[in-house]
């Protein structure tokens, strides 16, 4: 048990209340002590992201998670929105902007489309970590460790042991770390 | 000489219920009985304080027509339909069942069959006073138990109309149908006066109602209330029906409209008042040389009656399918006979349907009967419902079908936009507005709109605040706005309160209050205008968007601090209302500060994207 590390999670998703995979994985960590869970759109509705305080949780994390589904091969705009106004110059990089250097970046995202569509055959074709590539440079780019992503695809309709499964594998990760095997 | 005078008599009743009805709830036996006891106490058997107990009788029955106006209000036809099962299936079954039972006792006592008809019909009732009062003493009328004797008795109010409708045709017909024949223009005119009264109260009345309403004098609404009731009463009585029925009409016509809840706070008093003189009455008139005479005969009779009726019920409770543990309640407390028995067996006497002395025995087994449920229900207390439950009987989902989640109170510019949000959502919401005006335009929309003065306390129950999970202040009146507040947090704590507020000093007298959720009434505007303003001036919309955000956090900040401020000072009130300008003051200079450090935060123009930049990496 890892207490002493911090770990930020940031999650977002437009319609939590469809989604079973997300709830039962929000479910499974938001209770952790050592656990800052930040749920985007709830906190942010109106897109006002308040800079400072988020700037803070980074500070304190030792592990940030982005947690949330894949729309059009990236997360939730409010994502986007969130590197936009919280990963500033002079913070995450920059002249001084080393606030986030060191730290662990983990994905934890779900995906409606079944595994076998992310390749050369499938619909989406290419690989799952090649669509991955803007935020994992993102995390890169700005100094942190980028963690083996931890993704569940065909999520509409998992049958409920699956989703327990993947739930108690979700807080399992976050309980043990930072030994992250 | 003037010990009969009205006023001396009003002393002695009150007198006499002011002293009895405590100390008979005080002991657990309810009111009901505490009445029937003053009454024995003042009447003829008694002290003699008062002789004339027939006049009297015959004026408090007026206690039992508005008893039946207002069970009248609580039917709407929905409502009704709902509970059509148990309402007909038990209710009826039970009123049946007893009713056949008791008629066959009494043709094996001896009794001819009309006497032993009506006779059965008056002693299947049972007291709606008093099982209500027992089942409310105890927080059971959300059980199922609660719940099924509740149908029962809205089934044997019902069952009332026809039982009284009947009486006469048994009594009179040995007399007078034989030579008079039928009295066809008697029957017409008795549909004319029930057609007048549909047709009037489904069209004339709500808009009278209305008109009596925009005077905004309460006295003289409830003035109105009472002619109504009389007016109707009389009607019938004057072509020989009963004046009970018709008030029951009255009532279920009103019981959609808006202005029900008005209706029945407004009644609710007399009504209360008037059934305890009728139960005083009850009391005086029992005539206790016959109990003397022969008390065993009495005794076993009230016996007897408590004991068949709790049988049935026990029977048709198990049938029904309510739970073991609750049947022996179920059955105890609907096993006396009833307020309406009185007034049967009374209407009987002066139809000559009993021969002498049968009444008086009746309305004394009647009357001893109701005194052995509150010892009953004791008994079932402290005895056999420990045995058969230990853990507290949970309570029914959907006892109160009607109750919405919401109550809006104002219905003004403000609780509009909220009610329609909420509607458009699929939220139902009651609505509280005084404005008739209002209420008369709201009702085209359908929505949920009921006419009355939110603060009070009757009024909020009606609307369902017990069950409800959150009120929306809205009333356009900031004293009101504060007094509702008050009012709530001391009667329904559980409920959730967000409201409108004018200004600073409201918001917080309103935090004071305990309100969870207050919003200046203007703020949100003004905000967007000003946001407007910088957007004319040149801002890009997303810019001026992001000032006016920004300018809100900072006002939030702003506010939690002078609030903290204030919530420390030794005497918060006379703080808070200090001269609104000090506040303004007090704000002004914060906003100086907020200008002079934004230049330094504003990431929009101190930024650079990560793109644009050559310095990383």
């Amino acid at each position: 048990m890892g207490s002493e590390s911090t770990i930020v999670v940031y999650f977002a998703h437009l319609a939590i209340e469809n989604s079973v995979i997300n709830s039962a994985m929000k479910e499974a960590v938001s209770d952790l002590p050592n656990v800052i869970f930040r749920d985007l759109y709830e906190l942010y509705p109106d897109f006002y992201i308040d800079t400072k305080a988020e700037q803070a949780n980074l500070r304190k994390a030792d592990l940030v998670v982005f947690q949330h589904p894949i729309y059009w091969y990236a997360g939730p705009a409010i994502f986007k929105h969130f590197l936009d106004t919280v990963l500033l110059h002079g913070f995450a990089f920059g002249t001084g902007g080393t606030a986030l250097h060191g730290k662990d970046f983990l994905l934890a995202a779900s995906t409606g489309a079944p595994a076998e569509e992310y390749g050369p055959d499938g619909i989406h074709h290419y690989p799952f970590a090649d669509l991955m590539l803007p935020i994992e440079q993102t995390a890169r780019f700005c100094g942190m460790r980028w963690l083996e992503p931890l993704v569940i695809h065909g999520g509409h309709g998992l049958p409920a042991d699956v989703v327990a499964e993947h739930a108690t594998r979700y807080r399992r990760l976050l309980e043990n770390y930072p030994s992250i095997g | 000489m003037n010990e009969h005078s009205l006023l001396f008599n009003a002393f002695v009743y009150l007198l006499a219920a002011v002293l009895a009805v405590p100390i008979s709830k005080r002991l657990g036996f309810g009111s009901v009985l505490g009445y029937l006891l003053a009454g024995v106490v003042i009447g003829p058997w008694g002290l003699r304080l008062i002789r004339e107990a027939e006049d009297i009788l015959h004026f408090a029955e007026f206690g039992v027509v508005l008893l039946l106006f207002a069970i009248g209000l609580e039917l709407n036809p929905n409502r009704l339909l709902a509970m059509r099962k148990p309402i007909l299936g038990l209710g009826g079954a039970q009123v049946v069942i007893s009713t056949a039972v008791l008629t066959a006792i009494g043709l094996l006592l001896g009794l001819q069959l009309s006497v032993a008809v009506v006779a059965a019909m008056g002693l299947s009732l049972s007291s709606t006073a008093m099982a209500l009062q027992l089942l409310t003493e105890r927080n059971l009328l959300p059980t199922p138990a609660g719940h099924s004797g509740f149908s029962v008795l809205l089934f044997q109010d019902i069952a009332v109309i026809p039982m009284l409708a009947v009486i006469p045709l048994l009594g009179v017909s040995s007399a007078v149908d034989a030579d008079s024949g039928f009295d066809w223009l008697a029957l017409v005119q008795a549909i004319g006066v029930i057609l007048l009264i549909v047709v009037g109260g489904r069209f004339a009345l709500r808009p009278v109602l209305r008109l009596v309403a925009t005077t905004e004098l309460r006295e003289v609404f409830t003035a109105f209330t009472l002619l109504l009731v009389i007016a109707t009463a009389l009607l019938m009585q004057a072509v020989g029906m009963s004046m009970a029925l018709g008030a029951f009409l009255a009532g279920v016509l009103l019981a959609e409209s808006e202005y029900r809840h008005a209706l029945e706070s407004d009644i609710e008093p007399f009504k209360g008042l008037l059934l305890g003189l009728f139960f005083i009455a009850v009391g005086m008139s029992i005539d206790f040389g016959i109990l003397l005479r022969d008390p065993m005969l009495i005794a076993g009779l009230a016996l007897s009656l408590v004991t068949v009726k709790a049988i049935i019920l026990y029977v048709l409770g198990r049938i029904y399918g309510l739970p073991s543990r609750q049947l022996p309640l179920f059955a105890l407390v609907l096993s006396q006979g009833g307020e309406f028995a009185f007034v049967l067996f009374g209407v009987a006497q002066s139809f000559s349907v009993f021969p002498a002395g049968i009444t008086d025995t009746l309305i004394v087994t009647v009357a001893l009967s109701m005194l052995t449920t509150p010892l009953l229900m004791v008994i079932n207390d402290r005895l056999i419902a420990p045995r058969l439950d230990r853990t507290p009987t949970p309570p029914m989902d959907e006892m109160e079908d009607q109750g919405h989640p919401v109550i809006i109170a104002g219905f003004g510019r403000f609780g509009q936009i909220v009610g329609r949000l909420l509607h458009a959502n699929g939220i139902d919401a009651t609505v509280l507005e005084h404005d008739p005006d209002h209420i008369e335009t709201l009702r085209r929309f359908r929505f949920k709109v009921f006419y009355g003065d939110a603060c009070r306390l009757d009024l909020l129950r009606a609307a369902g605040a017990d069950s409800a999970s959150l009120l929306v202040i809205a009333i356009d009146e900031r004293e009101s706005c504060l007094r509702l507040a008050e009012l709530v947090r001391e009667n329904f704590p559980h409920l959730q309160v967000i409201s409108r507020a004018w200004d600073l000093a409201h918001v917080f007298e309103l935090l004071e209050e305990g309100v969870d959720v207050v919003e200046r009434e203007t703020f949100e505007a003004a905000l967007r205008l000003g946001e407007d303003a910088l957007k004319q001036l040149g801002f890009t919309a997303w810019r001026a968007k992001q000032a006016a955000h920004r300018f809100r956090d900072h006002d939030d900040e702003t506010l939690r601090e002078l609030y903290r401020h204030y919530h420390d000072e030794f005497d918060v009130r006379i703080r808070i209302s200090a001269d609104a300008r000090e506040h303004l003051r007090e704000i002004m200079q914060s906003d100086e500060e907020f200008l002079t450090t934004q230049a330094d935060s504003d990431w929009q123009r101190a930024s650079k994207a990560p793109g644009d930049s050559k310095k990383t990496q």
